[in-house]
């Protein structure tokens, strides 16, 4: 029982993660309906800068969170601008195959930069602490992961759902035309997309780095997992992939402690009957 | 005229053969091509590339004079069996996949025209790859796949020189036996190890000696390689709290695992590992003192090779040229790769049948060797019978021998959390 109940404390923790780096994939596609594969590359990329301002300056990941969601914010200005953007509007392959572009791209560009080498940061502070309640134990760096990712995922979903700008962006994703007769740049409003999602991102490889490595396919598990995430809450709904990422989390957590070598057949089964049975996710609305 | 021409001929043709002979820079071109297939790209690029150093390293030996060496075919230049010939080495990325590798194998002997291929660190590569070599009529000389299974197919082609999971195994319940005869109380073992070819069969044989030796395996868990986190998979075996804990992973959840472990404060008395991530320097020095106390079985080490004069200069050549120590992975590539040059040498010649019943034949000493092993000879299933391992705990940041005794330079620290304080 007490094992039960670590593996869903544990499933919740990592769920939280998911859910942050499900946000991004969420917006781009809920606004802009492109399918984003360089995410977890992003998420990667982020990782990396955590690790070099851990190596470089000393900075411990937590105090690099700032600079690895700023760094990858401008990342993803950069991909929009240099190559999404640009094919905005023609068939939605040449969309599919830019973002897969960029994976392979950034992916090569990390091993040829900083080699395939797993980079860790070997004793962050957060490994220093350690709750137990009731007999179930929280490490630091799971509880301060989840913690910062909550409230990164929180801020994100504030910013869409209760500023006027998170309203611009939502317009544009509604009606492109309507509201560039409201005085709104969709062009602007989906780069603004971008930077959100890099931001997301960036603060996600941040918090990993208190408890994984960086290489160069360090995302990809986490973007699997995003995809998984995304389908289950629902297209373009922020608030779905927070309570999906929770529920994969945990649903890969309980598998994990009586099948474990089931964990991602689970998730990917979810996936499928979710697509199946309520192709639209919980809350999505398309 | 006509006799002048043929004795011209004559001439001609014992002049040509002699140039060879003598291997002037008109044998330049008999080189002796090997094909080294390794994941050179991919999650496991860092070994793949410390495996493929080694393997440089013994092609360098044979073709430049190091007399200092004390290792067949380091003094002289090239292979004198064949009038001095060089070795090149070609290589191929698997890129850690099965598929690729055998693709791989297909280009190198077809193309590329090698003699015999060396390949390819993950037991699951080297199936598929070894079984394509079978078919092509090459030799495979195996360097560090540990999986028993390899040698269990029946191939006529496939050699290993390096040990098996089984003489790991073997080393390691070995030390276990040690330590209950301190008075160690070790009751019951757990299995912990990834979900693929490395791992499960692996698991499988940690099973087997465990029951031979009558230690009941009271949890085995195989957790996906990919999978983003361990704790679910850490909280069963904490369930059942086993005395020693076997672990087959590479380096990105072996990081994981450890990380895992502590972050639940669960700490068995011993952990033993199956050396692949736990052998990689990015295991110790990603997890700085989290890695102490961990215990391995290694093929090879710079203690051990301190031991012999020949391993000492050779991982002195190793850290001058690649600026890193020699490690188990690149000392097995190097190893391998000698051993196929020695058969290739003793045959005189780079047809592959010649060469294959060459390594049958091959008997090298153990201390013509770099490894801890009593030699290299190879049964009629292609498995070097003089292969064998050594135990390896994690103290202060490196690794100590501590099994068995007479090679052993220090004690082994029980319970592993004593390491740390």
């Amino acid at each position: 029982m007490n094992d039960l109940l670590q593996s869903v404390v544990n499933g919740l923790l990592i769920g939280a993660v998911l859910a942050l780096v499900a946000v991004g994939l969420t917006l781009i596609y809920g606004v802009m309906d492109v399918i984003n594969f360089a995410h977890g590359e992003m998420v990667m990329l982020g990782m990396y800068t955590s690790f070099f301002a851990w190596s470089l300056l000393g900075l411990d990941p937590l105090l690099s969170i700032p600079l690895a969601g700023v760094s990858i914010a401008l990342t993803g200005a950069l991909m929009y601008v240099g190559a999404v953007g640009r094919v905005l509007g023609s068939s939605p392959l040449a969309q599919v195959i830019v973002t897969f572009g960029l994976q392979v791209f950034l992916r090569g560009l990390a091993q040829f930069l900083w080699t395939p080498n797993t980079r860790t940061v070997p004793r962050p502070w957060a490994v220093g602490l350690r709750w137990e309640i009731g007999g179930v134990v929280i490490g630091g760096p799971q509880a301060i992961m989840a913690v910062g990712a909550l409230v990164a995922t929180g801020a994100v979903a504030f910013f869409m759902n209760r500023t006027r700008l998170g309203g611009a962006v939502r317009a544009a994703g509604e009606d492109p035309a309507a509201a560039s007769l409201m005085g709104i740049d969709p062009r602007r409003m989906y780069a603004l997309c971008w930077v959100i999602a890099g931001f997301a991102t960036g603060v996600a490889g941040a918090l990993l780095m208190n408890s994984y490595s960086a290489s160069p396919t360090a995302g990809v598990s986490f973007a699997l997992m995003a995809f998984v995430v995304v389908a289950f809450g629902g297209f373009g709904s922020i608030t779905g992939a927070a309570l999906a990422g929770l529920l994969v989390g945990v649903a890969q957590g309980v598998v994990g402690l009586y099948a474990p070598s089931y964990t991602l057949a689970v998730a990917l089964a979810l996936y499928l009957v979710v697509v199946l049975v309520r192709p639209q996710g919980l809350l999505g609305t398309r | 005229m006509r006799r002048f021409v043929s004795i011209t001929m004559a001439l001609a043709l014992v002049v040509g053969v002699a140039a060879c002979g003598d291997g002037d820079e008109a044998g330049a071109g008999t080189e002796v091509r090997l094909a080294g297939l390794w994941p050179l790209s991919g999650p496991n690029a860092t070994q793949g590339t410390d495996v493929l150093h080694g393997a440089e390293l013994a092609v360098d030996i044979v073709n430049n004079d190091h007399p200092g060496v004390d290792l067949p075919l380091a003094p002289g230049a090239g292979l004198p069996g064949l009038g001095g010939a060089p070795i090149k080495l070609i290589t191929g990325d698997t890129q850690g996949k099965p598929e690729v590798g055998a693709g791989e194998v297909d280009r190198l002997v077809t193309t590329e025209k090698v003699a015999a291929v060396i390949g390819s660190y993950q037991s699951g590569v080297t199936l598929t790859a070894s079984q394509r070599a079978e078919r092509l009529g090459v030799p495979f000389v195996n360097e560090a796949s540990s999986s028993v299974a390899l040698t269990e197919r029946g191939l006529k082609w496939f050699f290993r020189t390096g040990p098996t999971d089984e003489t790991f195994a073997r080393s390691m319940f070995d030390y276990l036996r040690a330590r209950q005869a301190k008075g160690e109380r070790i009751g019951t073992v757990g299995v912990f190890h990834s979900n693929d070819q490395f791992g499960n069969d692996g698991a499988g044989v940690t099973e087997k000696v465990a029951a031979e030796i009558g230690l009941p395996v009271v949890v085995n868990v195989a957790f996906d390689p990919t999978a983003a986190d361990l704790a679910s998979q850490v909280t069963q075996v904490r369930a059942k709290n086993p005395d020693v804990l076997f672990v087959l992973a590479y380096t990105d959840a072996a990081i994981k695992l450890m990380k895992t472990l502590d972050q639940l404060a669960y700490h068995p008395p011993a952990l033993l590992a199956y050396g692949t991530g736990f052998a990689d320097p990015a295991f110790a020095s990603g997890l700085g003192e989290l890695a102490d106390g961990v215990s391995t079985r290694a093929a090879w080490s710079g203690e051990i090779a301190a031991k012999r004069p020949a391993a000492k200069t050779v991982a002195e050549l190793f850290q001058q040229r690649y600026g890193a120590p020699m490690t188990e992975n690149s000392a097995r590539a190097f190893t391998a790769v000698l051993a196929l040059a020695q058969a290739i040498d003793a045959a005189g010649s780079v047809e592959p049948a010649a060469v294959r019943d060459a390594l049958r034949a091959l008997d090298v000493p153990g201390e013509k060797t770099i490894m801890p092993w009593t030699g290299i000879r190879f049964d009629g299933k292609g498995q070097n019978t003089g292969a064998a391992g050594v135990v390896e705990q994690m103290l202060d940041g490196r690794y100590r021998v501590v099994h068995p005794a007479d090679l052993a330079s220090t004690e082994a620290v029980w319970p592993m959390i004593r390491a740390r304080q």
